[in-house]
């Protein structure tokens, strides 16, 4: 039958009509569902399982950041960072993050995620180059696979999925690990990211940290879905819910979701519950839209306390080593406290430096002017 | 320096688009196409066709239809060493990918100091006399021009569209390949025994020389000058005209030659005349050859308005009278 065969209205009696073509759903939607209470190790019966090694690591790593995230705060109080988005609260996250990947990995952090940025190996100083004001990146991305911190929300995560397509293309063994936060869900980069992931099965793990609030909007505000790992499904990937403050459920949540891209199963949403503790940055006033009680109730279920309470109940650390991980913590600070005191030396001939691989006329034209402004000065 | 290797054959725009990237694929396997419908259908105006065929899904890509996260993940590739060439199937349906290519596409060799350039092609058909509903006759390179780190190129000739979209893809920073699309199927004859040698990005080519004003124009507006050029051979003015080629980085050198050649100059371009590339170009001739000026610099533009549905287009579009119009303005008498 051609389109102009087709019966319209007052057609010919013998038309009959037909049900529709058989239609059927591209994928069973019920594996993609994330169980609808937050997955947890810490203090349930899973906890006997755990790898005293890495939830040692796991532990230094956890002081690390509390003591990092102390340090940049204060830093913003004297001037010397322009603003820091804290994630006192949420290390649990940053850490598994940063301790899941192999080297060849790739993490696609966001604004707020320079303590994995750092927690992967990434010089303290360097990770706060674009929070300091002295330089946008601080760093090369490709020495330790770390993209450059993201301001725009969510628009890192479709270069996450380029990149491990890229990888994947050329036959590499890479994942890419993209985090965004509840805030970033609601971004039309979020859908065409997650989306573009699923259709070509890329390797990558997008990890949103729920903290509750985008600056003062709160998640109820932000999305009508039961959870943000539902959205998962809609894509066609599994979604993931997990307590964002216990760093073993995060570390093996996301092992899982690392191992399955790694091994062609394509990408995953994880979405880990937490809450920010402080401020959205220095410059937000968090009392103006949350109440003390609600704050309480999460330092009492502080990530750092919740594993130093399990590993020293089952004997995998004792005084020593949470002495040994707060004095490295401090030498730490002293360390990045003494560098960030150092006046940075700025050429500002380096703004025309990298606009393009040739310098156009015009800013050839424009760098002429500044340098003899400049030569006027010292003169 | 890119050198045509067309056969000695008739052949459009759009072919010669198509053997830039065949060539540019088979020499450099770092190379990909991607967009809505560039795979098996080979675009709807047909630019990519065969490239799938000949190189594979994976090297020419049939992507979901989401213009940030095309680019986006092309951004991602670029990253990881590959060439996108990306298509964003119509002027205005690049506008989602808006921040993609101003937050990131154009700033992430900034940013990270050289440490990381995008070496991207984002190709743009662009520009209106097609007969096109809202939406798919814009010009937009009033938007990229403005924007530090893109650099913006648009051919008017056959062998233009294959040598600037082979220096394109050569490029390490990221290109706004504008594509006049009415030009398309306009023709030329090539030869690969005798090829031409096509200027690189960043140069201007005078396309018809004069002696009493010059045209200076780009695109879809070239051949549109070239035919004012001849009418007004009847007034007795005897006109150059200009084609840009490129207009980030601009040839303000060649421009400035011309004008104070000739001591007068109109700006001639489909896209608005408010805040339009005319406005920085006349600014850029004022302040250079003010001395040199017979007349005001004037611009002959799309109206300032947004783009017209198609039976009414013909009034928007810069056509010959109005271009006459300028030139008799330009005060032949004094």
């Amino acid at each position: 039958m051609t389109v102009q065969e087709l019966p319209g209205a007052g057609a010919s009696s013998s038309y009959r009509p037909t049900p529709p073509p058989a239609w059927r759903p591209r994928k069973d939607a019920a594996p993609l569902l994330p169980d609808p209470e937050p997955y947890r190790v810490l203090g349930t019966p899973a906890a006997e399982k755990l790898d005293p090694e890495l939830m040692r690591r796991c532990h230094a790593e956890l002081v690390r950041g509390r003591r990092y995230n102390a340090q940049a705060t204060a830093l913003t109080r004297q001037g010397r960072l322009a603003v820091y988005p804290s994630t006192v609260g949420q290390e649990a996250c940053e850490i598994a993050a940063a301790l899941v990947l192999e080297e060849q990995d790739w993490l696609f952090p966001s604004y707020r995620d320079t303590l994995a940025a750092v927690a992967r190996g990434l010089d303290p100083v360097q990770a706060l180059t674009l929070l300091r004001g002295d330089w946008h990146t601080g760093y090369d991305p490709h020495e330790h696979r770390i993209a450059p911190l993201c301001t725009p929300l969510a628009t890192q995560l479709p270069h996450a999925v380029g990149l491990a397509h890229a990888a994947r293309l050329r036959g590499d063994d890479v994942v890419a690990l993209a985090m965004v936060g509840d805030g970033g869900t609601s971004e039309g980069d979020f859908h065409e990211a997650l989306n573009f992931a699923a259709v070509w099965q890329a390797p990558v793990v997008f990890l949103v940290q729920n903290n509750g609030f985008a600056i003062s909007v709160p998640l109820a505000k932000q999305t009508a879905a039961p959870t943000l790992a539902h959205k998962a499904v809609g894509y066609g990937m599994p979604g993931r819910l997990v307590d964002g403050n216990d760093v073993a459920a995060v570390y093996e949540v996301l092992a899982e979701a690392v191992a399955r891209a790694r091994s062609g199963g394509g990408p995953t949403l994880i979405e880990a519950v937490t809450y920010r503790i402080e401020a959205h940055t220095n410059a937000d006033d968090a009392t103006r839209y949350r109440g003390d009680a609600e704050v309480e109730a999460w330092l009492a279920h502080d990530p750092v306390q919740l594993l130093e309470h399990e590993l020293t109940a089952r004997g995998i650390l004792d005084e020593s080593d949470i002495r040994a991980a707060k004095e490295a913590a401090e030498t730490m600070a002293a360390a990045l406290r003494e560098q960030m005191n150092a006046d940075p030396v700025l050429n500002p001939m380096d703004l025309f430096e990298h606009v393009y691989a040739e310098q156009t006329g015009y800013l050839r034209e424009q760098a002429a002017m500044l340098r003899a402004e400049l030569e006027a000065e010292t003169e | 320096m890119a050198v045509s290797q067309l056969a000695a054959k008739p052949a459009t725009m759009a072919q010669a688009l198509t053997r830039a990237m065949r060539d540019a694929m088979a020499e450099d396997p770092t190379v990909h196409v991607m967009g809505e419908d560039v795979g098996t259908l080979g675009g709807v105006f047909r630019i990519t066709d065969g490239l799938a065929k000949e190189f594979g899904e994976d090297r020419c890509t049939d992507t979901p239809l989401a213009e940030a996260g095309i680019l986006g993940a092309a951004v991602g590739m670029a990253m990881y060493g590959l060439r996108p060439v990306v298509e964003m199937q119509f002027d205005a349906f690049a506008y989602p990918a808006f921040e993609q290519l101003i937050s990131h596409v154009a700033r992430m060799r900034n940013r990270t100091r050289g440490a990381m350039p995008l070496p991207i092609t984002i190709r743009v058909p662009y520009g209106g006399g097609i007969g096109g509903v809202e939406h798919h006759s814009d010009s937009s390179e009033a938007y990229y021009v403005a924007t530090p780190g893109l650099t913006v190129v648009t051919p008017a000739t056959v062998e233009d569209a294959y040598g600037l979209l082979r220096a394109s893809i050569a490029s390490d920073d990221p290109v706004v390949f504008l594509e006049p699309k009415r030009l398309y199927w306009s023709k030329a004859a090539w030869s690969p025994d005798a090829p031409a040698e096509v200027p690189g990005i960043g140069r201007a080519v005078v396309r018809r020389p004069g002696t009493g004003a010059t045209l200076i124009t780009y695109g879809p507006s070239l051949p549109v000058c070239l035919e004012a050029a001849e009418a007004a051979r009847e007034e007795g003015w005897d006109l150059e005209v200009l084609d840009l080629r490129s207009l980030v980085p601009f040839d303000e050198e060649t421009v400035v030659a011309a004008v104070r050649r000739t001591g007068r100059a109109v700006v001639v371009h489909e896209a608005n005349g408010f805040g339009g590339p005319g406005a920085e170009i006349a600014a850029r001739i004022t302040e250079r050859c003010f001395h040199h000026l017979e007349a005001p610099v004037l611009r002959v533009t799309g109206l300032d308005i947004p783009y017209p549905p198609p039976m009414l287009e013909k009034h928007h579009l810069p056509g010959v009278d109005r271009i006459l119009d300028a030139v008799a303005r330009l005060q032949w008498e004094n």
